[in-house]
C-alpha cells in the first residue's frame, strides 16, 4: 500500500471543504479523482502532498504519516504535476532538472544530469532541451511539467488534471506516457480529471466526491450511468466500443436545467 | 523509479560553459574598465602607470595619492554599489513575479530620501557628505546615513509585514511598495516646504547619488554586506527558479516558497539599504542590469546573479566614469547620468515587452 489516506477533513477558514475521506492506492495502479467543478479535488491532492494541512486525518505514504516529514522529504517521496506551472526563460533541461531539487545539496551531479537525460529520451523531449520553456506550447509544457515530477524519482505521483489544456493528441500522448510509467516502474498515480472518457480508459480505479465527500470509489469497469448522473446531475449512457467504455450525456432541456 | 539509461547531455554540457563564459567575459570587462576608470580623470594616468601603482610599485607620489585615495575607492564603490543593487533587483523581480521589482521602484529608495531629510532637519545633521560640497559643511555624516538606513529598513519591512499577513503574494508587496514610495515622497517634501536654505540643499544633495562619497572603511562595509547577501543569493537560485515556475511546481519540489520570498526581499532590502544609505539614491541600475542580462541569457538564477553583479558593476562604473568627465573640470554625480541612461532603457523594455 503506497498511499492511505485516514478519514481526512479539510476546511478553507472554518468552511468544511473534504470530510471523512479514506482510500487507499496500490502500487502499478492509477486512481483518478473525479467530481464536479469546486468539489475539492484539487484541494485532496494539496492535502495529501501537504502543500495543505488536513484539520483532521492522516496521510499515509508507505507507512509514514506525511505530517512528521520536512518538505524536502516530502518532495523525495511524492511527484506533482501542478494544474498550472508558469513559463519562465530557462531551457527546458533546466525546468526539468529543477525536480532534482529535492536531491541537489550543492552542486548537480552527474546522476542527475543522466536522470534529466534519461527522462527527457523517455518522454521524445529531446529536439526541445536546450529550448527556453517560455516559447513553448502548452502540450510540450505539459510534458516538462511531467518530466520535472518523473525525475524526482518518486513512488507516488499526483498529476492535477494534466490534460485539461491540451489538444486530442497530446491528451492522448500525455495520459499514455502517464500510464506507462506506472506500470514499468511500478509506482503510483493519483489524478485529477474532468473528462471521464478518458478517466475510464487510462486509470484503474476511481473515485467520485460529491458535497465534500466520497460518493463512490472501486475499479473504473465498475462507474454506472447512475453514479455519474448523481455526481454531475446529467443523465449518462455507457456504451462500448472496441472494447473501451464510452460514456455519452444525454441532452439537457434548457428549460428543465434552468 | 529510475531513470539508468540516461549519458551527460554533451549538447548540455557546452551550454553550461557558454553561459559560465558570458559571465567570466563580463567579470574582464569589469577588470578592464576598473583600469581604464582610473586611468581617466583631470589627471590622466598611463595604463601601465595604473597596474604597476596597484601592484603596489610606485611610480611617482602623485600617482600613488590619486590612486590609492581617490580614484580605486570610488571606482571600486561603483562596482560595489553597481553589482549590490543589480542582484536585489534581479532577485526582487524573481521574488515578486515583476518585472519593475527593484529598490527604486519598491519605495525604499523615497524612504532612504526621507530618513535623510529628516536627520538633517529635525535631527539636525545639517549637512551632508559630499564630493562637491564647499557650500555644505559636514558635521555628523553617519547620522544621516543611518536615519537613511533605518526608514529605508522600515519601509522594506513594511512591505514584508504586509506581505507576511497576506501571505506574502507578490501584488501585494507591489502594492505596499508603491504606497510606501508615494507616502514617503510626500512626507519628504513635507519637510523641504519647511526647510531653510542650507538644509534644503543638504537635502537635495543627499539624494544625488554619488559614489565618491565613502572612504575605504565603509567601502570595506558596503562590499562585505554585498559579498554576504550574494552568497546568501546564490546558495537560494535554485528556489528563485522553482518560484519562476509557479508556486505549486515550487511546493511540489519541496521549495517553500513564502519562506524564500520573506528572505529574499529581506536580504535584497538590507543590501541595497546599505548601498543607498551610504551613497544615495541610485536609480535604474537595480532594474536596467537584470533585464540585460536576461535578455542574453535568460532567467536561470544560477548564471543570472553572477552575470548580473559584474553588468551592474560594469553599469555603474562606466556611468560614474562618463559621469566624471562629459562636463568636466565639472563632476556630475553618476545618478543624474544613470536616470538620463536608465530611463529611455525602461521604456524599450516596457514597448520591446518583457516576458513574467
Amino acid at each position: 500500500m503506497i498511499l492511505k489516506i485516514d478519514n481526512l477533513a479539510f476546511g478553507y477558514s472554518s468552511r468544511p471543504t473534504l470530510d471523512k475521506i479514506s482510500f487507499t492506492v496500490k502500487r502499478g495502479e492509477i486512481t483518478v479523482i473525479l467530481g464536479p467543478n469546486g468539489v475539492g479535488k484539487t484541494t485532496l491532492l494539496k492535502c495529501i502532498n501537504a502543500i495543505l494541512k488536513p484539520s483532521k486525518g492522516n496521510v499515509l505514504v508507505d507507512g509514514d504519516a506525511i505530517a512528521s516529514l520536512d518538505t524536502l522529504a516530502i518532495a523525495k517521496r511524492i511527484g506533482y504535476v501542478a494544474q498550472y506551472s508558469e513559463p519562465s526563460r530557462v531551457t527546458a533541461f533546466d525546468a526539468i532538472l529543477m525536480g532534482r531539487r529535492p536531491h541537489i545539496r550543492w552542486r548537480v551531479s552527474d546522476k542527475d544530469l543522466k536522470i534529466v537525460d534519461s527522462a527527457i529520451k523517455r518522454l521524445g523531449l529531446d529536439h526541445l532541451a536546450l529550448k527556453y520553456v517560455d516559447q513553448m506550447s502548452g502540450g510540450e509544457l505539459q510534458k516538462i511539467s511531467l518530466a520535472r515530477a518523473l525525475v524526482q524519482e518518486t513512488d507516488l505521483l499526483l498529476l492535477d488534471e494534466p490534460t485539461s489544456s491540451l489538444d486530442l493528441k497530446n491528451q492522448t500522448e500525455i495520459l499514455g506516457l502517464i500510464k506507462r510509467v506506472v506500470k514499468e516502474h511500478n509506482v503510483a498515480g493519483v489524478m485529477t480529471m474532468h473528462d471521464l472518457n478518458s478517466a475510464l480508459r487510462y486509470a484503474d480505479n476511481y473515485l467520485f466526491l460529491k458535497n465534500g465527500t466520497i460518493y463512490g470509489a472501486g475499479k473504473v469497469e465498475e462507474i454506472s450511468p447512475g453514479m455519474v448522473e448523481s455526481v454531475y446531475g446529467i443523465g449518462v449512457e455507457i456504451l462500448r466500443h472496441n472494447g473501451y467504455p464510452v460514456i455519452i450525456p444525454k441532452d439537457i432541456q434548457i428549460e428543465k436545467a434552468a | 523509479m529510475h531513470f539508468n539509461d540516461g549519458g551527460i547531455s554533451r549538447a548540455y554540457t557546452a551550454y553550461i560553459v557558454r553561459k559560465t563564459g558570458f559571465t567570466l567575459a563580463m567579470a574582464g570587462i569589469l577588470a578592464m574598465m576598473l583600469i581604464l576608470a582610473i586611468s581617466l580623470g583631470a589627471v590622466n594616468i598611463p595604463f601601465a602607470d595604473v597596474v604597476k601603482t596597484l601592484a603596489g610599485a610606485s611610480v611617482t607620489r602623485q600617482f600613488d595619492i590619486i590612486v590609492w585615495n581617490i580614484r580605486l575607492p570610488q571606482a571600486l564603490t561603483a562596482i560595489v554599489a553597481g553589482a549590490g543593487l543589480a542582484v536585489s533587483g534581479a532577485v526582487m523581480q524573481s521574488v515578486l513575479k515583476n518585472p519593475l521589482g527593484s529598490p527604486f521602484t519598491l519605495g525604499i529608495s523615497h524612504a532612504a530620501a526621507f530618513g535623510a531629510a529628516f536627520s538633517v532637519m529635525v535631527m539636525g545633521s545639517g549637512s551632508m557628505a559630499s564630493s562637491f560640497s564647499d557650500a555644505v559643511t559636514i558635521t555628523s555624516p553617519y547620522v544621516t546615513t543611518l536615519a537613511a538606513f533605518f526608514f529605508s529598513m522600515l519601509a522594506a519591512g513594511i512591505i514584508t509585514l504586509v506581505a507576511r499577513i497576506r501571505n506574502a503574494s507578490p501584488e501585494v508587496m507591489v502594492l505596499t511598495g508603491v504606497a510606501l514610495g508615494s507616502l514617503f515622497t510626500a512626507a519628504t517634501m513635507l519637510l523641504q516646504f519647511f526647510a531653510d536654505d542650507v538644509q534644503l540643499s543638504a537635502m537635495v544633495f543627499w539624494t544625488f547619488g554619488d559614489v565618491a562619497r565613502t572612504s575605504w572603511k565603509e567601502l570595506g562595509f558596503i562590499a562585505l554586506v554585498t559579498l554576504v547577501s550574494l552568497v546568501f543569493f546564490l546558495a537560494n537560485a535554485w528556489n528563485y527558479n522553482a518560484a519562476d515556475a509557479g508556486d505549486e511546481t515550487a511546493r511540489g519540489i519541496g521549495v517553500r516558497v513564502e519562506r524564500v520570498r520573506l528572505m529574499g526581499m529581506v536580504m535584497a532590502s538590507l543590501v541595497s539599504s546599505v548601498i543607498i544609505a551610504f551613497v544615495g539614491i541610485i536609480g535604474f541600475v537595480g532594474l536596467v542590469a537584470p533585464h540585460m542580462v536576461r535578455r542574453l541569457i535568460g532567467d536561470d538564477h544560477r548564471f543570472l546573479l553572477p552575470a548580473t553583479a559584474a553588468t551592474g558593476g560594469v553599469l555603474l562604473l562606466a556611468s560614474d566614469t562618463v559621469a566624471r568627465l562629459i562636463l568636466s573640470p565639472h563632476i556630475l554625480p553618476v545618478s543624474v547620468l544613470t536616470s538620463f541612461l536608465g530611463a529611455p532603457v525602461f521604456i524599450y523594455l516596457i514597448i520591446k515587452g518583457y516576458r513574467r
